[in-house]
């Protein structure tokens, strides 16, 4: 019965997913603003919708979707998809606007360095959490079955590549042990889900002890009652997700980036799950779905940035995801052929 | 939603339909002003929607030139991904030929209850948008399977979903010819002596060659192509359950345009050559018949 229901739930989140929401059609004298994102915001950007359209700003601005696969999102934009403001997944696809044009090439450089929504990557393990998983080191344990959404055709995905890789770093580890730990992480994956959503699925479907998950989305999970336990561990990556506007996009887009950023946006975010990008970001306190919900983003004590620790996307793209070379590609490689 | 089927093109054992003999002048045609329409808004809607897309295909994967298309393909991750690909398709339909016909007869030759209900569901895998057939295959052949079968994220996964959603293409084309077929054909072989099998062998098979090969045909192109029904079911494991498709969307996410375009552009080639064969074969039985 169990499965039943889980089809039942899956089949309307592929109904959901499918009906790319095209917004509320109002009178053509307002403005209106095209926000073209990645799949894991909706709610939370419908929820900041709904309080900008409190605003004066906001006032009668009718807004028109789409929301999908990051990288996917991203190519739609280049190829001419219509959109005033976007919100991906990875820099990278934000990059891809700004050689295409579209974008400044200055996006990234405001206080908020072009971060509109921020996470933590953690692991989803099943009710009571039977194999016990507190570290990274838990999951290369033998027996232990990894699933994590596909690095090679999943842009969201890599977050947890790098979390894997850095943590190994941050423990004093030198590159050839991050190595061999990514080899031995994806020798325990059991399957290579093509999004998150899809890997979401596949572990509440009964596949898997450990889900490699964003904090956001399973505390969302938990809001809309399909909630599974996770668990933080004390090394973990931040998960930057960037948000601008395009080049020829209205000053109605200007105000609802403003209003993202600002502490009302901030706050809707932190109540969809996001860790707000400012500390001091009042949300009341109380995040329903949490594993905690009074105290539902604990401070990490070792938090990794792509900044920090990477030195930025466009460095370690090719390090870590080329094809043949990247050091993430060679991993997966290796783990079919051990097997 | 019924499949309708184009007719053969050669139907076996009637000589006065072969093709018009070789070496003709290609110029010399009898096209009226009306069918003269007819064949350019058929070859402008073609062009349009296959054959403009499929040059482009071509030419963004002869972008990086042969060396670059070669080891493309012959890189092992994507050979192991192309290759399971085409044996399962390729497995697939031998099942479907056999599965397919018999379906086929069962629905022609058969009364029994439920017939009608039958005929109605077997164009379902065309209905159904491919990701709910995956996610109903993941329920019934997933973890803790309730049928007792685990084959999600195994090799035999992808077999499983391309069987699914290539399952009516024969049972399609054969049915209208099964149909057609006279009854008293078979009963004139009977009284002069044929056994069952030999009759089905030598009077029915032939007949049915054309539509069996063209259902073949369109099945491994269907399945060389399939993606949406695996996207929860395979798992993608790399040189275990990872197909084509999924190496294509890896190089379009790495902004590799034409590393995915030649892995797409092989597959293309090697699904146009197994229709020719299938084609090439569908005759030489015609000719024999």
């Amino acid at each position: 019965m169990r499965s039943m229901r889980n089809v039942a739930v899956a089949t309307a989140g592929v109904l959901a997913l499918t009906g790319c929401a095209m917004g509320a059609e109002r009178p053509a004298d307002h403005a209106s603003l095209s926000v073209v994102g990645f799949a894991v915001p909706e709610a939370a950007n419908k929820a900041i919708a709904d309080e900008f359209a409190k605003t004066e700003a906001g006032q009668g601005v009718s807004f028109r979707t789409s929301y999908g696969a990051s990288g996917d999102q991203s190519r739609a934009v280049a190829a001419g998809l219509k959109a005033d403001y976007v919100h991906l997944s990875v820099a990278t696809d934000v990059t891809r606007l700004v050689d295409a044009g579209l974008v400044e090439e200055n996006w990234d450089q405001g206080e908020n360095k072009g971060v509109v929504s921020t996470s933590i990557v953690v692991f989803g393990v099943r009710d009571g959490n039977p194999k016990n998983i507190r570290s990274w080191e838990d999951l290369v344990k033998p027996g232990v079955e990894i699933v994590t959404p596909n690095p090679a055709s999943s842009g969201a995905a890599r977050w947890n590549a790098l979390a894997a890789w850095g943590q190994v770093i941050s423990d004093d580890g030198d590159e050839g042990a991050a190595t061999e730990y990514l080899d031995r992480f994806f020798a325990n994956v059991v399957a290579l889900p093509n999004s998150g959503r899809d890997a979401t699925t596949a572990f509440l479907g009964g596949t898997g002890d450990v889900l490699m998950a964003y904090e956001n989305e399973a505390i969302l999970a938990a809001q809309s009652g399909q909630g599974f336990e996770y668990v933080i561990p004390d090394t973990t990556i931040l998960i930057e997700n960037p948000g601008t506007i395009l080049k020829d996009a209205g000053p109605v887009a200007t105000a609802w980036l403003d209003f993202v950023l600002s502490d009302a946006g901030q706050r809707q975010f932190a109540l969809k799950g996001f860790r707000p990008i400012r500390d001091d970001v009042d949300f009341g306190g109380v995040v329903e779905g949490a594993a905690d919900p009074t105290d539902p983003f604990p401070a990490v004590p070792t938090l990794l940035t792509v900044h920090d620790d990477f030195g930025g996307w466009a460095a370690l793209t090719a390090k870590f995801f080329d094809e043949s070379d990247g050091i993430v590609s060679r991993a997966i490689a290796a783990s079919g052929k051990a097997s | 939603m019924t499949w309708a089927p184009t007719r053969p093109e050669t139907p076996p054992a009637d000589l006065e339909q072969r093709p018009l003999p070789r070496g003709r002048p290609l110029l010399q045609t009898n096209l009226t002003t009306a069918s003269g329409i007819g064949l350019g808004v058929a070859m402008i809607w073609f062009s349009m929607l296959v054959l403009i897309p499929l040059c482009a295909v071509l030419i963004t994967a002869s972008e990086g030139g042969w060396g670059a298309f070669w080891s493309t393909v012959t890189h092992p991750q994507t050979f192991a991904a192309i290759r399971l690909t085409l044996l399962s398709a390729a497995a697939v339909t031998l099942v479907n030929v056999v599965m397919g016909t018999l379906i086929a007869w069962v629905l022609v030759r058969d009364r029994f209850w439920g017939k009608g209900a039958l005929e109605v569901l077997i164009d379902l895998p065309f209905a159904l948008p491919t990701l709910v057939a995956g996610l109903v295959l993941l329920s019934l052949y997933g973890k803790d399977s309730p049928v007792g079968l685990e084959l999600a994220y195994t090799p035999a996964s992808v077999f499983l979903a391309f069987l699914f959603v290539t399952l009516p293409f024969v049972v399609r084309m054969v049915q209208p010819v099964l149909e057609e077929l006279e009854v008293e054909v078979e009963e004139a072989a009977a009284s002069l002596g044929a056994s069952r099998a030999t009759t089905f062998r030598r009077v029915i098979l032939p007949a049915l060659v054309p539509a069996i090969t063209a259902g073949a045909a369109l099945s491994f192109a269907r399945g060389v192509g399939e993606y949406g029904s695996l996207v929860l079911l395979s798992g993608n494991l790399p040189y275990r359950s990872e197909v084509a498709s999924v190496r294509i969307l890896g190089s379009i996410e790495n902004d590799n345009l034409a590393g995915a375009a030649s892995v797409a552009a092989l597959l293309l080639v090697i699904s146009l050559a197994v229709i020719v064969v299938l084609d090439a074969m569908q005759r030489r039985v015609a000719d024999r018949g």
